[in-house]
């Protein structure tokens, strides 16, 4: 029988939403208080909720050492108490939650073979989060 | 089509071991839940179900009859007890969180006729869980 595992991490970082293509009255207007100069900061909580048979050797979907690793090493350690706007993914793309859920999905997708990638979600702050399950999920 | 969540809360003890591997492959496996003496969580469920709203009594289910089948079918079985040495499924399989959620569906299923049974949730801790669909459930072993 297959089953769907949830592991919660949690990482702080600044960013700032500002886009080149636009003015700044655009991009005050768009933005609000998420285009301050100085940035700003949060503790994302990222969910990571893969899927598959359950092993009957081990009863479990994927070994939760292997995704932990993954994470810490590719998602953590890369983002944790940074600024998003100087990594070289969020150079041309406004680093909203949107486009970070995007980011670690490909991340994690194209790191983790031990289970199917259902979805990530990303809560920004208690009142707000996002989800991306891939574009053909 | 409306869904309707109750949760309930349990705590219970386990370790993971698989009389298969040799006390190298355990550890190496299952690293700290390998301890034979187990160890225990509070573990939350949510059970979901789905169903039309009655037109008569505005339910998809009756709650309390909800929170009876889950008090006996699962807190009854499962709470203050170790898993491994007092719950059935458990003599043959490993504890883990995957395999609750599936024996805590399979439990559930055969008795809710009111509403059909949609998701069974299990949080192990707040950053860990485990959910089982009714869609996944074709061919259960």
């Amino acid at each position: 029988m297959k089953a769907h595992l949830t592991r919660c991490y949690i990482f702080s970082a600044s960013h700032r939403l500002h886009s080149d293509e636009m003015s700044a009255e655009q991009n005050r207007a768009t933005y609000g208080k998420c285009n301050n100069p100085y940035g700003h900061g949060h503790n994302y909580r990222v969910e990571v909720t893969v899927s598959g048979p359950v092993d009957p050797e081990t009863g479990m979907v994927c070994n939760l050492v292997d995704l932990d690793g993954l994470v810490h090493r590719e998602i953590l350690e890369r983002y944790d108490h940074q600024n998003l706007n100087l990594l070289p993914e969020f150079r041309q793309r406004v680093p909203t939650t949107e486009n970070l859920c995007i980011t670690i999905y490909e991340i994690v997708k194209r790191g983790f073979c031990k289970a199917h990638l259902e979805k990530i979600r990303i809560e920004e702050t208690m009142m707000n989060s996002f989800e991306y399950s891939g574009e053909n999920d | 089509m409306v869904y309707l969540t109750r949760k309930a809360e349990f705590s219970a003890s386990h370790y993971y071991h698989n009389p298969e591997f040799s006390p190298e492959q355990n550890l190496r496996t299952f690293g700290k839940c390998n301890n034979p003496n187990g160890h225990g969580h509070n573990y939350t469920l949510e059970v979901t179900v789905k169903g039309a709203v009655d037109p008569k009594s505005g339910f998809v289910i009756d709650l309390k009859q909800l929170k009876e089948v889950m008090n006996r079918e699962v807190l009854d079985a499962l709470d203050h007890r170790f898993l491994n040495q007092e719950v059935p499924e458990f003599f043959t399989k490993i504890p883990t969180t995957e395999n609750l959620a599936i024996a805590i569906w399979q439990r559930l299923l055969p008795k809710l006729n009111a509403a059909s049974l949609h998701r069974v949730r299990v949080y192990e801790t707040p950053d860990l869980f485990v959910d089982v669909y009714g869609e996944d459930a074709q061919g259960a072993a």
